[in-house]
């Protein structure tokens, strides 16, 4: 009775031999003229869409799908220019060509590509079917039974392609654009219009990891930084999170739902008003220090970010106060699930509390929570909020090339985009901050009993 | 044999009032920088950080100047700008989140493992990466400086974002479906009168959720509007605020309008805790 179970398991390319082999002559057609076959057999709404896909693709290509494929190859061959000229305004730019641009126009024509492609096999599998229905003597579909079916069989169709072209345009076509930037020398020195950036294959690698550089002498300690930061701020945050929240959940203590509504304020209030407001406080100058001094407890202000040491320490306590609460709220739950008898029976044996906590309750919170350690931990790979209001990445560093001692991969990311332009350095960081979280999920996932196939649970 | 029952409750009430007082220091310590926002939203006295804690003198004049002084900053046009953002994101979103989920969780189809999987790999990029890209494709289709831009980009890549509501319609048991499909009824119904309905509360979450978003994000909004202060969202402007010629004037009227996008962000996030929950540990606490 389930209308799924019908899954074609034919790969594509198997199945246009089979469609070219097995198809009458419309259908063999309808491989260069798309929806000859539908047209021909009554299908007239259909066969016409498929047509004018063709003919647009044709127009596409050659208006300007020819002409950015082409570009592709070595982005742009002729510099601006600044021409003398005899009168007035006696300059003038000749424009020359923009590397940027034929890039963008390049991945935008393999899109377009791709997708007609998409469209082809769609149009070459209706003619098959059309041909087929027919052999059999069957009565072909109308448009409106297609529309009707795209409501029911083909439902999944319907639904994802909106989400889709959002995703295809918005992330994944700015995604392989990066990603190509990363093998140009599309830096600094390098903008268009002015002037032209190239490839130059895997150089960018070379420069940021081994070269010896500033530039990989920085990449280094920042990406040391980014491991010690993202395993402190998501051990740290856990632990005291689950101890939070044992407190609260303790017997004795009452008016649990204010205790916990407390913590979550912090959570509640944005970023970017609480980081700030945090930094301002935390200043060389700021009431911290202020209230500190008048109460005779420190003679000269203490550096909370303005030197190395007490600059990390600062984030990762600061990183405690936003993410103490999201581990209490997470694991509060899990902590009563655990069954009173197992604590009972411990304590009966004698066990510590202490013995307790590691023996009983750790283990079985870290088997529940497993999965979302692992996020938190990419999570604070890429935490850019909390590095980037409170410390900026400061302070700064004259060794380091754009970056500064609290900076991690991503926030040093993005100052080379934003205030350098060094947009090929920036997207290698990103394909290596991407190789650095798929590497540890990999590794965590495998390892992780909590992750089940997601059949058992419907 | 009372002897030793007493001591018990001694040792219970003195483990209780260490309880309490470390409960109350640390709702202290996370408290402060809260209330000290709120004191400086009243503060008098104008100026970035003052050596001590409690203001000189109290006024409701921040607010006011929020609102009147819109020589450079015009914080109600802002406001109303996030506001139209929020609203026609979250539609967007919601749709785009429901449809894919949905059909991640109910329908099977051919591509359905390959799509999940390259979701999971795509959601492995910093976001920030291909912010440039984003910015000089609006570029090219004209957007860029507007609010349509913002929408776009907020909602743009939603459907991502399937895995938690995901989750939820996985455990909606898939009986009830099969048994509509046998009475006759097509996949969209199913969805649009059985799931939907039954899907109440990630709706709230979901919808709530990518409202928040246009109120919270100061990066992409700072790289598409640049300087064009008509259309900053609130999150932009009072990031600007604290630039170095705008601090000593605009600091106490910062943390005025802070406080007041704060409270219905606070607020949202209060009621739907419970959601989070659930969607971050996909489900496996029943608190």
């Amino acid at each position: 009775m389930n209308k799924n179970s019908k899954i074609k398991s034919e790969n594509v390319f198997k199945f246009i031999g089979r469609a070219f082999k097995e198809g009458d002559i419309l259908t063999k057609l309808s491989f260069f003229i798309m929806g000859l076959s539908n047209l021909v057999r009554g299908q007239i709404i259909k066969g016409l869409i498929f047509l004018s896909m063709e003919l647009g693709f044709i127009f596409y290509m050659v208006m300007a799908g020819v002409a950015g494929l082409s570009g592709l190859q070595n982005l742009g061959t002729k510099t601006q220019e600044q021409v003398v000229l005899s009168e007035p305004p006696y300059m003038k730019i000749v424009p020359g060509d923009n590397s940027m641009l034929m890039l963008l126009y390049g991945v935008v024509a393999l899109f377009i590509i791709v997708a007609f492609f998409i469209a082809w096999k769609a149009n070459v599998k209706a003619a098959f079917e059309a041909q087929k229905i027919k052999e059999k003597g069957g009565k072909l579909p109308s448009f409106i039974d297609d529309i009707k079916a795209h409501f029911d069989a083909k439902l999944h169709k319907s639904l994802l392609f909106f989400p889709m072209t959002g995703v295809l345009l918005f992330t994944v076509l700015p995604l392989v654009f990066m990603i190509l930037i990363a093998f140009t020398n599309f830096d600094n020195a390098h903008q268009p219009p002015g002037n032209l950036f190239t490839w130059v294959g895997l150089a960018n690698f070379k420069t940021v990891l081994f070269s010896g550089q500033t530039i990989s002498k920085t990449f280094w300690p920042v990406f040391g930084w980014t491991i010690v930061w993202a395993i402190f701020a998501t051990g740290l945050n856990y632990i005291f999170g689950m101890l939070l929240a044992m407190l609260i959940n303790r017997k004795g203590v009452k008016f649990k739902g204010l205790w916990r509504t407390i913590f979550v304020l912090s959570i509640a209030v944005p970023q970017f008003v609480s980081l700030l407001i945090m930094k301002n406080m935390l200043a060389d100058k700021g009431p911290i220090n202020g209230m500190l001094e008048s109460a005779g407890l420190i003679s000269s202000y203490i550096p909370f970010l303005t030197q190395t040491m007490w600059a990390r320490v600062t984030v990762l306590v600061v990183n405690l106060w936003i993410g103490v609460p999201y581990t209490m709220l997470i694991t509060t739950g899990v902590l009563m699930n655990i069954p009173e008898d197992i604590y009972e029976s411990a304590k009966i044996d004698g066990a510590s509390p202490i013995a307790m906590f590691v023996k009983i309750t750790l283990p079985y919170v870290l088997f529940v929570t497993g999965p979302y350690l692992i996020q938190q931990f990419i999570g604070n790979i890429n935490n850019f909020n909390v590095i980037f209001l409170l410390s900026g990445g400061g302070p700064s560093s004259l060794d380091y090339y754009q970056a500064g001692k609290t900076d991690l991969l991503v926030t040093w990311l993005y100052k080379l985009t934003v205030n350098r332009k060094d947009y090929s350095f920036a997207a290698t960081i990103g394909i290596l901050v991407f190789v650095l979280s798929a590497v540890v999920s990999l590794i965590a996932y495998r390892r992780t009993s909590a992750y089940k196939s997601e059949e058992d649970f419907q | 044999m009372s002897k030793k029952t007493r001591s018990m409750s001694q040792a219970k009430k003195t483990a209780n009032f260490f309880s309490y007082l470390v409960l109350i220091v640390l709702s202290v310590i996370w408290l402060v920088p809260i209330v000290w926002v709120i004191l400086t939203s009243f503060r008098a006295e104008t100026g970035t950080y003052t050596p001590y804690f409690f203001p000189k003198g109290y006024t409701l004049d921040n607010y006011k100047k929020l609102f009147t002084d819109t020589n450079q900053f015009y914080f109600a046009k802002w406001f109303a700008n996030t506001f139209i953002v929020a609203v026609c994101s979250c539609l967007i979103s919601t749709f785009y989140v429901l449809a894919t989920s949905y059909v991640m969780s109910r329908l099977r189809f051919k591509m359905r493992k390959p799509l999940m999987n390259v979701a999971l790999i795509l959601g492995m990029f910093p976001g920030f990466m291909s912010m440039i890209a984003v910015y000089y494709i609006l570029k090219g289709i004209g957007l860029t400086q507007s609010l349509v831009a913002l929408v776009l980009v907020y909602s743009g890549g939603a459907g991502l974002g399937f895995y938690v509501a995901k989750g939820f319609f996985d455990t909606v048991p898939k009986a009830i479906d099969e048994a509509a499909w046998i009475d006759g009824a097509t996949k969209w119904q199913v969805f649009t009168k059985l799931t939907i309905p039954l899907s109440k509360s990630i709706i709230v979450y979901t919808v709530l959720t990518s409202f928040m978003g246009p109120w919270l994000d100061y990066i992409f909004v700072s790289v598409i509007m640049g300087d064009n202060y008509d259309k900053y969202t609130v999150a932009l402007g009072l990031f600007k605020m604290l630039e170095r010629e705008f601090i000593t004037q605009w600091f106490t009227r910062y943390a005025a309008g802070s406080v007041l996008v704060s409270i219905p962000i606070a607020a949202l996030f209060i009621c739907m805790q419970k959601y989070y929950v659930e969607g971050a540990t996909g489900g496996a606490v029943k608190g």
